[in-house]
């Protein structure tokens, strides 16, 4: 074929070439190619956002779909947002981890009803401020807010001028801390680090070196089991007391860690649905994985194939047969 | 050659630049006393903050922009057609791609052509295109692409990147020429241009996703959003670089204007097009982190999946993938631009040649057919075991330089934070911003006239518009730090390169992997070393920008006449002095360019830092990118980076131009 042709252009030669190539590959029909078994279940497509306790949730839900139902599963990599626009271009039929987002919830499932809920995973959010152990030890009082000013030049560094510093982490969290620290009338002042890496990381070199630092973080959360930042006791969380986000002197409510999924998915019929519908778990139970995945380094297979063996039952009601 | 001559020119040409000079160089001193005064005597005053969590009305009109565009896609006919038909076939070549090279079909485990293939095929088209020893070298780097245990991820990223570049290239080039053959047309383009190459790709990420759904086509739109520029404004350099008179010469020989682009213009363009390619691909694939962001598959999908657990060492690995595919494709690209260059291929009759390319042919086709047919070479055996080395390694290494360096990395950052950011941050947040924007006004037109004293006034006047104006300070601030840093690592390590060739040659790949490996890999250990501070983010932009600045500052000094060299040699001029007096200020248009670039570099990190405690801008692009509500006000940081990229690449610019200016006039 390509002898015959007078190709002039050396580039448009190798282009043929190429092309030819892969013509002729793509027609010869599979030598080392095989058919793979026919799924009942069909596709399934999860969205996976970046933090460590989702992966943990994805990880046990795809092995037991894939495992016990024969499911296609497709994994998405994108932000959270992302993932509820997902829910309208059907590109997406499962959040395993939601953490509230009451308006992206309202905008998909009451006004355009292309996703519902799913109800809890089980595992119960707690975000507020936390101070790094070694802190917690030697100075038990700082674990009340009241005592913190008498701390607050400790905090400072060269980010936060005169005050202390308080670490924020990733901005997809809606954050009160400016407010409180007003409220509260705490000498601090709140450094944006703009990403989960940039706050844990602050906080284990923090612990490593014995020095201070006081920043919001959230359980559960794998990073946890590796240091044991110490929760420090704002003033309690009463309904509605966070209504006026310039006003909150307030705790951070605690969340209901829910999933989220696509209606259409939902009714489809799909056995997975009733998996995921059915899927709940403790908090322990996904530290357990998580631990597996960010400090053991298993594949989230592995990491699920441990966990799902040691839990049989629990799997089994999942399913539901 | 008679040396007393040389000495009188060489002298010339390096004294009466600082003489040209001397009359802007007064104006700018004056300027700069009379800011401080004022700076200071108005401190604190008119400095325009906001809350992190407000709004201006702009914003907010921003906000519902987007919300609006959000519920008309369904019902709009331009949203509809138009950007189904692109999405569609788009994803078709996508999907085309990865069914031959990375993934399983429906019927197959392996793809269509395996890694045996691959890499035959790929060794083919580069000896076609450059030589053998680099095509041995590019056969080396996939190999260990393989070694590495992510083949399948490395195609998922080649294919992605020569889909993005095939369009960018199908769009940069037609468009190029246009712009290079009609100079209002490339007006017209040019702020289009700036736009999308300074915009954060963090701002339009989630609108391409809205439009193009999630997955490869958004991928390689918002990856095209940033390839084609250098694809279109090197090609149309390289069409207006070709001399009036030979187009003159083929018109008047009776060649139509068409005949005459054709037989004349492009030809003689081609090598700096080969370049522009080259660009071209090296943009495409510094996106490939940011695009996984929207699913794009790939090493950038390793990277941030191993980001979740701060694992340095796996993001290492993944980012060294991207770097040896940069490095393949980069070298092998350069060694085909110097090819046509040479000429060399005339050499060969056109019967060796169709000979060479039929053998050529028939090995890839065998390598193909091997690769179907044996498993190993179908799929890349092994599990990587030189990449589980390589991460332990660095994890290992990583840890152990933070154990033993972390209290003179903390010193560091707080020497360089009070003594540099602080006070410059001091000085810019706090001075009110009329007189800011007088002094920008002013150094614009004592170096570019009226002109740039207009483009000055209105960048300042948005900026103020976007209602950011503070927070375009604190980013300043650090941009013009890192600025700073970056510079003077340009002139040590490029005057040292430039005058040592055997530095240069194992300095030139480290400086290409600061440039291609994603920030993301190095900013968990910085974060280590010096905490969430904006010294962190001013070190990764240096990281980013240094490696440019070093090469154009290199190249300069390798450009100083040999004349001039000879003449102060004979002068008996010491290395010291060779330096210091002939060829740093010789090179001083390379000098002047290589801060542009600098700036421009620092400024494309800008969101990076925001991601590891620099505030201002960059945080509340990322803010916007993942808040709802904030999506207005991250749109607006992101036109106030365009702004302050486009002011201050035009006054650099103007210097830059200046001071070629000073020395080509002195040199006649």
């Amino acid at each position: 074929m390509f002898t015959g042709h007078r190709a002039r252009k050396r580039t448009a030669y190798v282009l043929l070439v190429g092309a030819a190539t892969f013509a002729l590959s793509t027609g010869g029909s599979a030598q080392a190619g095989y058919t793979r078994a026919a799924a009942k279940c069909g596709t399934v497509n999860l969205a996976d956002n970046a933090w460590v306790g989702y992966e943990a949730n994805l990880a046990v839900v795809a092995y037991v779909l894939k495992n016990n139902l024969g499911c296609k599963v497709v994994v998405k990599n994108i932000s959270e947002e992302i993932s509820w626009q997902g829910f309208q271009s059907g590109q997406v039929d499962v959040i395993l981890e939601n953490w509230g987002h009451d308006d992206l919830a309202k905008k998909y499932i009451t006004t355009q009803k292309v996703a519902v809920d799913l109800g809890p995973t089980g595992n119960k959010g707690i975000i507020g401020w936390y101070v790094v152990p070694w802190m917690a030890k030697k100075y038990p009082d700082i674990l009340n807010y009241k005592n913190l000013n008498k701390y607050a030049s400790m905090f400072k560094n060269s980010e936060s001028g005169s005050m202390g510093a308080f670490l924020d982490g990733d901005p997809s969290y809606v954050t009160n801390d400016e407010a409180l620290i007003k409220n509260l009338k705490l000498n601090f002042k709140v450094i944006y680090t703009g990403s989960e890496a940039a706050l844990i990381t602050s906080f284990r070199t923090a612990e490593a070196q014995k020095k201070p630092m006081i920043g919001y973080f959230y359980e559960p959360q794998w990073f946890l089991a590796q240091v044991p930042l110490k929760h420090v006791t704002l003033p309690a969380y009463t309904t509605g007391c966070d209504a006026d986000a310039k006003k909150v002197a307030c705790d951070y409510p605690p969340y209901i860690l829910n999933k989220v999924a696509r209606a259409k998915f939902m009714t489809s019929g799909s056995p997975a649905a009733t998996v995921i519908k059915n899927f709940t778990w403790t908090n322990d139970d996904q530290n357990s994985v998580a631990k597996s995945l960010a400090v053991d380094k298993l594949s989230d297979d592995a990491a699920a194939k441990i966990w799902v063996t040691a839990h049989a039952a629990q799997v089994k009601a999942w399913i539901g047969k | 050659m008679s040396t007393p001559v040389l000495e009188k020119v060489s002298l010339k040409s390096v004294q009466s630049p600082k003489r040209k000079l001397s009359l802007t160089g007064r104006r700018s001193a004056s300027l700069s006393v009379l800011f401080l005064i004022f700076a200071i005597g108005f401190r604190g005053r008119a400095t325009l903050p906001l809350d992190r969590s407000s709004l201006t009305g702009f914003q907010e009109s921003l906000n519902s922009l987007s919300a609006w565009i959000d519920n008309n896609r369904d019902s709009n006919p331009f949203f509809t057609t138009f950007v189904n038909v692109v999405r569609n076939s788009i994803e078709w070549l996508v999907n085309f791609l990865q069914h031959g090279i990375s993934q399983s079909g429906d019927t197959r485990l392996i793809p269509q052509i395996g890694w045996l293939g691959v890499v035959v095929i790929i060794g083919c088209v580069v000896f076609a295109i450059s030589n053998l020893r680099m095509a041995l070298f590019a056969v080396s780097g996939f190999v260990v692409l393989g070694l590495l245990g992510f083949w399948q991820e490395s195609m998922d990223t080649l294919v992605l990147t020569m889909a993005a570049v095939l369009l960018s290239l199908i769009i940069g080039i037609p468009l190029g020429v246009l712009a290079g053959l009609f100079p209002k047309f490339e007006n017209f383009l040019t702020p289009a241009l700036d736009f999308a190459q300074v915009m954060p790709t963090f701002v339009y990420l989630t609108p391409v996703t809205l439009f193009f759904l999630i997955g490869p086509a958004s991928a390689t739109i918002v990856t095209l959003i940033y390839a084609v520029p250098p694809a279109l404004r090197i090609t149309a350099v390289a069409i207006k670089e070709v001399p009036w008179s030979s187009v003159e010469a083929a018109v008047s020989m009776g060649s139509t204007r068409w005949q005459a682009l054709r037989k004349v213009q492009l030809p003689q363009a081609k090598r700096t097009i080969v370049v522009g390619v080259n660009q071209t691909i090296m943009a495409a694939l510094s996106m490939v982190t940011i695009a996984a962001l929207i699913d794009a598959p790939g090493l950038g999908q390793v990277v941030v999946r191993a980001l979740e657990s701060l694992d340095v060492g796996r993001s290492f690995q993944a980012g060294l993938g991207i770097v040896i595919l940069a490095v393949v494709l980069d070298r092998s690209t350069t060694a085909a631009a110097s090819k046509v260059n040479s000429g060399n291929v005339q050499k060969v009759t056109r019967r060796s040649r169709k000979t060479i390319f039929t053998a050529l042919g028939v090995i890839a086709l065998l390598g193909t057919l091997t690769s179907r047919i044996f498993s190993w070479a179908g799929a890349f055996p092994g599990n990587g075991f030189l990449g589980a080395r390589i991460s332990t390694g660095v994890n290992n290494y990583v840890n152990w330089f933070q154990m033993h360096f972390v209290s003179i990395t903390n010193d560091i950052t707080d020497v360089v934070s009070y003594g540099l950011i602080n006070p410059m941050q001091t000085l810019l947040t706090q001075s009110p911003w009329f007189i800011m924007g007088l002094a920008f006004v002013g150094l614009g037109w004592i170096f570019g006239g009226k002109r740039l004293a207009a483009i000055s006034t209105f960048c300042v006047l948005a900026i103020v518009g976007t209602g950011l104006w503070s927070d375009t300070m604190v980013t300043l601030a650090s941009t013009l730090v890192a600025a700073i840093i970056t510079v003077a690592l340009g002139i040590l390590v490029g005057t040292w390169i430039g005058r040592n060739r055997k530095a240069d040659r194992w300095i030139r790949p480290i400086l290409d992997a600061g440039q291609v490996l994603p920030a993301f890999v190095y900013l968990v250990p910085f974060l280590g070393l010096f905490g969430a501070t904006r010294f962190t983010a001013i070190m990764a932009a240096v990281v980013y920008a240094a490696p440019a600045s070093i090469k154009l500052m290199a190249d300069g000094i390798r450009g100083v006449p040999a004349t001039i060299i000879e003449a102060a040699t004979a002068a008996g001029s010491s290395p010291w002095q060779m330096i210091i007096k002939v060829q740093i200020p010789s090179a001083r248009r390379a000098l002047a360019l290589a801060t542009n670039q600098g700036i421009i570099y620092v400024l494309a990190m800008i969101v990076v830092g925001g991601l590891v405690g620099a505030g201002g801008l960059g945080y509340l692009v990322v803010a916007g990118f993942s808040q709802e509500n904030l999506k207005g006000k991250g749109l607006a940081a992101g036109l106030a980076i365009v702004l302050l990229g486009i002011m201050l690449d035009r006054i650099t610019q103007a210097i830059a131009h200046k001071s070629s200016k000073g020395l080509s006039s002195a040199a006649h």
